[in-house]
């Protein structure tokens, strides 16, 4: 699946886009976000790091499927 | 009105125009400007990212959120991706109620919230490096 960097997670990250292979069924977003920390461990010094999926903010609770449209969403900082 | 733009193309009046109404007796308009200073540093000009279908969607939500709670006839959002200079309009929000306690209110809620749930970023530049607002604890 495709994930969508923004901000500082696209600094540390290194790119706009992280290509991520489901490994198995029944993976939840709360579950992808954990190994994208574990794997890049910048992302658990920020203030605050969370998904969203399908142009949601997520619980952490969702499935992931592959054709899902995910993005990290570091600390936002719009106005 | 729901926009992501570029700050050039950005226009007040078009925007207080697209909340007017006749059923209404009030609008209320936020504007934030670019600041020169953070804490006592120079600030040069401020970048803005947005992940924008969301950033469109969120700011819907809070459009129809104060149409709701605060019985706004029309509310315009309207904020700049890209670069901003010094001075610069950076988010422009406009309210249209029929009493002005609520213009004021609803347009309070709208910004307060914008800064909670929009996935819009943003770069601070200094004369000696920039940074991601908020990225560190």
């Amino acid at each position: 699946m495709k994930i969508l960097l923004f901000g500082i997670a696209k600094d540390i990250i290194g790119s706009s886009i992280l290509e991520q292979k489901l490994t198995k069924d029944g993976v939840t977003s709360a579950d992808l976000l954990s190994s994208l920390k574990e794997e890049y461990p910048e992302l658990s010094k920020l203030r605050s790091i969370a998904l969203a999926v399908n142009g949601e903010h997520s619980l952490g609770e969702e499935i992931l499927r592959e054709e899902d449209e995910v993005a990290l969403i570091p600390p936002m900082s719009g106005g | 009105m729901i926009e992501l733009k570029e700050q050039k193309d950005i226009n007040i009046s078009d925007i207080i125009d697209s909340v007017k109404s006749d059923y209404c007796g009030a609008v209320d308009i936020f504007i934030g400007t670019v600041r020169d200073n953070l804490v006592g540093k120079k600030v040069t000009k401020l970048f803005f990212e947005a992940y924008t279908p969301m950033a469109i969607s969120e700011l819907s939500k809070i459009a129809d959120t104060v149409k709701e709670r605060y019985k706004a006839d029309k509310v315009s959002i309207v904020h700049a991706v890209g670069d901003c200079l010094v001075g610069e309009t950076a988010v422009v929000i406009a309210v249209s109620t029929p009493h002005r306690k609520a213009s004021f209110e609803g347009c309070q809620y709208a910004i307060d919230t914008l800064k909670d749930t929009v996935p819009i970023w943003k770069r601070e530049y200094f004369e000696d490096g920039s940074h991601w607002v908020f990225s560190h604890p």
